[in-house]
C-alpha cells in the first residue's frame, strides 16, 4: 500500500507507471501478430538493431526516438532485401543484420563515452522516464491501437492464410512492412522500461500466454495487452521497492504469468491435459 | 460466353528450372475441371500461376476477356490442407466469414447480413453445428468443408481447389463433390488439382493432364485415354480394369 501512496506523491513514479502500462499494452498487441506470423526472431532482431540509432541520436543531441525508428526500419528493409536477393534463408539474414547493427551500436556508444547510458539502454530504467518519453510512448500507443483497429480484418486474413489474401488482391508485402514499422515503434517505446535486450520478452511472452487461453484472435490481442500491462506493473512495483533494473523484473513477471497459463490453462494447460490422459487411461484399463 | 478462362503459353520457372512449360487451354463456364498429373508435375504451380501468385516467365491468363489481376474478386481459392496453420486462434464461423472480406474492401467490417451469409454457406456444407469450434478441433474432411464454405461465401465465378480430397473421409468427399457439381450446373468454372485417377470419370467433365508440359486438355471422353496418360506418367501408368496408377 506504501506503493500506492508513493505513486500519488511522486511525479516520476506516475510517469513510470503510465509509460510501463502503455508499453505492456502495445507490446502485447503487436506481439500477438508477431508470434502468429512466426516472426519472433524478427522482433528480437529489430530490438537489437536500433542500438546504433540510439547512439547516433545521442551524438547528434536529438531525441533517441528518431534515430532508433530510422535504423529499425532500415534494418527491416535490409533483412527483406538480403532474403529476396540471395539464397540465404530468412533466419540467417536476420542474424546477419541484427548482430552487425548491435555490434555497431555498442562501438558507437562506447566511442561516445556514455557507459551508464549503455546499461540503461540495454536493461531499461523505467524510473528515469521523462515527460517527453511518456508522451512519445502514448503517441506510439495511439498509433498502434488505431492501426490494429482499422486494419484488423487485413491483419487477420494475411496472418492466417496469406495465399487467400494474395489471391483476392491484398498487398501482403505492404502489410508485412507495416507490421515491421509498428514493431520498430513499439520496440523504441519499450527502450526505457525493459531495455533493448529484453523487449522480445514483452513481445512474445504475454502474447504466448494469451495464445494458450483463447481460440479467437480478437480476444487473444486483448488478453495479451492485459498480461503485458500486468507484467509491467508488477515489474515496476518490485523494481521500485527493491531498487532493481526494471527490464529483467518485468520480463520475469511476464514469464511467471506464462508459467501459470502453461500449467493451468483450461484446454491447453499441461495439468489439465495430464489429467485427461490419466482419465482416459484408467477408463481403458 | 460467361465465366470463360483462357490460358495462353504460360511458363513458370523456379531458379532456372522450368516447372511449368508453355501451357495453353480454354474453358467455358459450367466446367468442372480436374488437373491431373504425376507428383512433381507442377499442378499446384499451374494453379498458383493462374491466380497470379507466382511470377510467370511468359504467357497470359484472361478471365472473361480481361487480365487476371483485374478480375480477382471473381476468384476463390481453397488451399491444400497442409498449407494452413491449424493452431491459429480462429473458429469455424470466423473462417467462413473471411470469404466476405474481398467484397468488403478496406475499413469495412462484416455486418449482420455478411455474418448470416457466412452461416448460410456453412449450412450448405453441413458444418453449422461446429460454428464455434476452433478449426484444429475438426477432422480433415470437416476442415476441407469449412474451407469450401469460405469459398462459397466469396460468391466467386471461378474456384480453384488444391487437392481437396486428400486424407478426408468418404462422407465429406461426397458432400464436396456434390457441391462442386452444383456450382458447375450454375455455370461456374471450377478447377480441382487431383491425383486419384480412379474417380476421374465420375467427378469431372473436363480434364487437364500435365507433366511440366501439357499432355491434353478437354472433355474427359476425349482426353482421358490410355495413350495420353501413359505418355504423361511415363510408363508408370497402366489402365488395367479400373483406372489406377501403377507403382
Amino acid at each position: 500500500m506504501q506503493f500506492i501512496q508513493d505513486l500519488l506523491n511522486y511525479e516520476f513514479l506516475q510517469k513510470a507507471f503510465v509509460t510501463s502500462i502503455v508499453v505492456g499494452i502495445i507490446c502485447g498487441i503487436v506481439g500477438s501478430f508477431i508470434i502468429l506470423r512466426g516472426m519472433a526472431l524478427m522482433g528480437d532482431a529489430i530490438s537489437h538493431a536500433i542500438l546504433p540509432g540510439v547512439a547516433i541520436s545521442y551524438m547528434l543531441g536529438i531525441n533517441y526516438f528518431y534515430g532508433a525508428v530510422a535504423i529499425g526500419i532500415l534494418a527491416a528493409f535490409g533483412i527483406g532485401f538480403i532474403d529476396q536477393h540471395s539464397r540465404i534463408k530468412t533466419d540467417s539474414s536476420i542474424g546477419i543484420v541484427f548482430s552487425a547493427a548491435f555490434a555497431l551500436g555498442i562501438v558507437l556508444i562506447t566511442a561516445a563515452q556514455s557507459a551508464t547510458d549503455l546499461t540503461q539502454i540495454l536493461f531499461g530504467n523505467v524510473l528515469s522516464v521523462r515527460s517527453t518519453d511518456m508522451w512519445m510512448t502514448i503517441i506510439v500507443g495511439i498509433i498502434v491501437i488505431a492501426a490494429v483497429l482499422l486494419f484488423f480484418k487485413e491483419l487477420l486474413v494475411s496472418s492466417f492464410d496469406v495465399t487467400m489474401a494474395q489471391a483476392y488482391g491484398l498487398k501482403t508485402r505492404i502489410i508485412h512492412y507495416g507490421i515491421m514499422i509498428l514493431l520498430t515503434l513499439v520496440t523504441v517505446a519499450s527502450l526505457q522500461t525493459v531495455g533493448v535486450i529484453l523487449v522480445v520478452a514483452m513481445l512474445i511472452t504475454p502474447a504466448s500466454t494469451a495464445y494458450l487461453l483463447t481460440n479467437r484472435l480478437s480476444i487473444m490481442v486483448i488478453l495479451a495487452a492485459f498480461f503485458g500491462a500486468l507484467a509491467s506493473v508488477i515489474g515496476l512495483y518490485i523494481s521500485f521497492l527493491h531498487n532493481m533494473p526494471s527490464g529483467p523484473i518485468i520480463a520475469l513477471a511476464a514469464t511467471g504469468i506464462f508459467i501459470l497459463a502453461f500449467l493451468f490453462a483450461p484446454k491447453q494447460g499441461l495439468i489439465w491435459r495430464m489429467l485427461k490422459t490419466m482419465r482416459s487411461r484408467t477408463a481403458k484399463s | 460466353m460467361a465465366n470463360k478462362i483462357s490460358v495462353k503459353n504460360i511458363s513458370v520457372s523456379y531458379v532456372d528450372k522450368e516447372v511449368v512449360k508453355n501451357i495453353s487451354f480454354t474453358f467455358d463456364g459450367g466446367s468442372l475441371i480436374g488437373i491431373l498429373g504425376p507428383n512433381g508435375a507442377g499442378k499446384s504451380t499451374l494453379v498458383k500461376a493462374m491466380l497470379g501468385l507466382v511470377p510467370t516467365q511468359s504467357g497470359e491468363i484472361e478471365i472473361d476477356g480481361q487480365p487476371i489481376h483485374k478480375q480477382r474478386k471473381k476468384i476463390a481459392y481453397v488451399p491444400q490442407r497442409s498449407n494452413i496453420d491449424w493452431d491459429f486462434p480462429i473458429i469455424v464461423k470466423e473462417t467462413v466469414l473471411l470469404g466476405t472480406y474481398p467484397k468488403l474492401g478496406l475499413f469495412h467490417r462484416p455486418k449482420k447480413t455478411d455474418k448470416e451469409w457466412a452461416m448460410a454457406c456453412l449450412e450448405k456444407v453441413g458444418m453449422q453445428d461446429y460454428a464455434k469450434s476452433q478449426i484444429g478441433e475438426l477432422s480433415g474432411g470437416q476442415q476441407q468443408r469449412v474451407f469450401l464454405a469460405r469459398a462459397l461465401a466469396q460468391n466467386a465465378d471461378f474456384l480453384f481447389l488444391d487437392e481437396p480430397f486428400v486424407g478426408i473421409d468418404v462422407a465429406s468427399e461426397e458432400i464436396i463433390i456434390n457441391i462442386l457439381k452444383g456450382l458447375k450446373n450454375e455455370g461456374k468454372t471450377i478447377f480441382v488439382v487431383h491425383h486419384d485417377l480412379a474417380k476421374v470419370k465420375d467427378y469431372f467433365n473436363e480434364i487437364i493432364i500435365i507433366n511440366k508440359e501439357l499432355y491434353g486438355a478437354g472433355s474427359v471422353t476425349a482426353v482421358f485415354k490410355e495413350e495420353i496418360m501413359k505418355k504423361a506418367y511415363q510408363t508408370k501408368f497402366q489402365m488395367a480394369g479400373g483406372l489406377e496408377v501403377g507403382v
